[in-house]
């Protein structure tokens, strides 16, 4: 089997995993953790070099920050099947007592998590803050950080695009989900971003484009092109056009999914269509 | 009674930055972060000898403290240093959730607390922080009260693993600790022993409560003076021992009574052993331009005031009593 036919099979286990957790507590966010299957999968199983078992101070490790921390389900999916924690432990997901919080955090330990987010517009700053450390510790390995389109609106943000590209921080690859969706409907219904690639350029960031946002191949030539490009006193931002609720028909080209779950019918279909492939935790 | 004498005055955000200049020969790991206050914040000969150990942030308090969180990732210390307004207020979530929730290492400086930063007025001067502080878990708040005790505290918190909040201020204020004092994290220190009455200050309310102590005793009152530098934990003992001989108490700060160390102290009365407490504290208000000893006396934050709410505690005590 070649290398993309195992990490989309990969990408059809994890949509499983997805729907079914958010399914079970009736919670969670299905669509924006669905859109960003594949990228997740790209980064932990193919162009990510990262230790196992987990550390906080991830040292000579590439590491990752998911600043949008609704998506919890996708990373949780990844880091399981990746072995940073039991598969089994995917059934506790929202329920109480457990590592896997509705939005991910380090206060429960759980391997995988060096920040907590939710709260959203956050996650770049840390993932700055710890590019910085890398430098300091002579630490060649990557920072990557994932932020939602939405996101954007922010204001931290623009605080850390600023400081990122004024004070040459190369060592950092942030990738957007330009999925184009948010809880109230389009982010044009919602706040009219205009260009986001022209505002990144005009802040001093090399902007790259994966068209493709839900194609594996695709993603990983990106993020192999954005790495060629660190150390060259520029911050790298890939803009990765994905579609909300990616792989399952119904969920696609809609906000409706973006913090609903599905009912027992819908989870059928959902499932449905995309059938086992690792095995169901 | 003890006498403490004022060793030539001097500011505690100096003690800071001395303290900060101290651990960055020290440490390797201390690294610090500054929003546009460096002069301030006293942190120039940091910058001067590990220059690749500095961040200059900009005018971006949010960013600051989330690249603070961050750095904490392999290792570093952070130190963040602004004013206490922007240092808590103005980025309350950003502390929420990627340093305290997160349970990062980073120790966020605050300079300029309360009203003794004077003629800016309320815009800058922040009487609401140690409650704010004091309410998120896993958070430890010290407001140190001289030069030296803030220099000692500065030095202490490198080795204090997790989450800080250290306050001080701007004037020059009479600088009376010595090595001899001590500091410890978490540890209150009693400064005079006394039957009466207890007074229990923080910050620069501590010189004024020594003061208050010494006017009382010419009028053979004998107050106990306890200097609480760390509000959260909350030393119990001392204050539980010390009610224990006294039967009364009068806490001292440059802040709101509400969310303030004295509330954390009625608090522990409340639960533990109940007697007559009095505020010495601003009464839920802003602040206002003025020279720091101006602003002092208009809003009750001086010997005086100190002595006026030891007389009605007293009363209360006597009342109790009969």
């Amino acid at each position: 089997m070649s290398d993309i036919k195992i990490l989309n099979n990969i990408c059809t286990q994890v949509r499983r995993d997805i729907l079914r957790m958010v399914h079970k507590v009736n919670s969670g966010h299905p669509g924006g953790s669905l859109g960003c299957v594949e990228f997740f999968v790209s980064l932990y199983f193919s162009v990510m070099k990262i230790e196992i078992p987990f550390s906080m101070n991830g040292k000579n490790e590439d590491v990752f920050f998911l600043s949008n921390g609704h998506i919890s389900p996708v990373f949780y999916s990844v880091l399981a099947r990746k072995g940073y924690f039991p598969l089994e432990e995917l059934n506790t997901f929202r329920l109480i007592n457990s590592r896997l919080q509705g939005h991910p955090t380090t206060h429960e330990g759980l391997p995988g998590i060096r920040i907590a987010s939710g709260s959203l517009g956050q996650g770049l700053s840390v993932a700055i803050g710890s590019a910085l450390t890398k430098k300091l510790n002579n630490d060649p390995k990557t920072v990557f950080v994932l932020l939602g389109d939405g996101e954007l609106q922010e204001g931290q943000n623009w605080e850390a695009f600023m400081y990122a590209s004024g004070k040459g921080v190369d060592n950092i690859i942030a990738t957007i989900d330009l999925n184009g969706k948010q809880i109230d409907g389009s982010t044009n219904e919602v706040l009219p971003m205009g260009d986001i690639a022209q505002k990144l350029k005009a802040f001093g960031w090399e902007v790259l484009a994966v068209k493709e946002g839900n194609n594996i191949e695709k993603i990983i030539e990106a993020l192999k092109l954005a790495k060629d490009k660190l150390g060259q006193k520029k911050p790298i931002a890939i803009l990765l056009h994905s579609e909300m609720g990616n792989g399952v028909d119904f969920m696609m080209h809609t906000h409706a999914w973006h913090g609903k779950a599905p009912n027992d019918e819908q989870l059928k279909d959902a499932l449905a269509q995309n059938k086992e492939t690792l095995g169901d935790y | 009674m003890k006498k403490y004498t004022n060793q030539g005055s001097n500011d505690t955000r100096s003690g800071f930055g001395d303290g900060l200049t101290e651990l960055g020969r020290t440490n390797p790991n201390v690294v610090a972060l500054c929003a546009d206050l460096i002069g301030s914040l006293k942190m120039q000969k940091f910058i001067d000898e590990n220059p690749e150990r500095f961040f200059q942030i900009g005018i971006a308090e949010a960013n600051m403290i989330g690249i603070a969180a961050g750095l904490t990732i392999g290792g570093k210390i952070p130190f963040t240093g602004t004013f206490a307004n922007f240092s808590t207020g103005r980025v309350y979530d950003q502390i929420r959730q990627s340093i305290a929730y997160s349970g990062k290492n980073v120790k966020i400086c605050a300079s300029h607390a309360g009203v003794t930063l004077g003629e800016d007025g309320a815009t800058h001067q922040i009487l609401e922080d140690i409650g704010m502080m004091k309410m998120l878990p896993g958070m430890t708040v010290i407001n140190p009260c001289d030069y030296n005790q803030t220099k000692a505290a500065t030095i202490a918190i490198a080795d204090f693993n997790g989450p800080v909040y250290l306050r001080f201020g701007r004037p020059k204020v009479p600088n009376f600790t010595t090595h001899e004092t001590g500091f410890e994290v978490g540890k209150g220190i009693l400064l005079n022993p006394g039957t009466d009455v207890t007074i229990i200050a923080t910050g620069h309310l501590v010189w004024e409560a020594l003061k208050a102590g010494e006017e009382l005793e010419r009028e053979g009152i004998y107050a106990e003076v306890i200097n609480i530098h760390t509000i959260k934990p909350l030393d119990e003992d001392i204050i539980l021992k010390s009610i224990e001989k006294t039967g009364c108490l009068v806490s001292a700060e440059e802040h709101n009574y509400l969310g303030g160390m004295g509330e954390s102290i009625a608090g522990l009365l409340a639960l533990k052993n109940p007697c007559p407490i009095e505020f010495v504290a601003t009464q839920d208000t802003f602040g206002e331009s003025g020279t720091p000893a101006q602003l002092m006396s208009k809003y009750g934050l001086d010997k005086k005031a100190i002595m006026s709410k030891v007389a009605s505690v007293l009363k209360r005590k006597l009342l109790l009593n009969t």
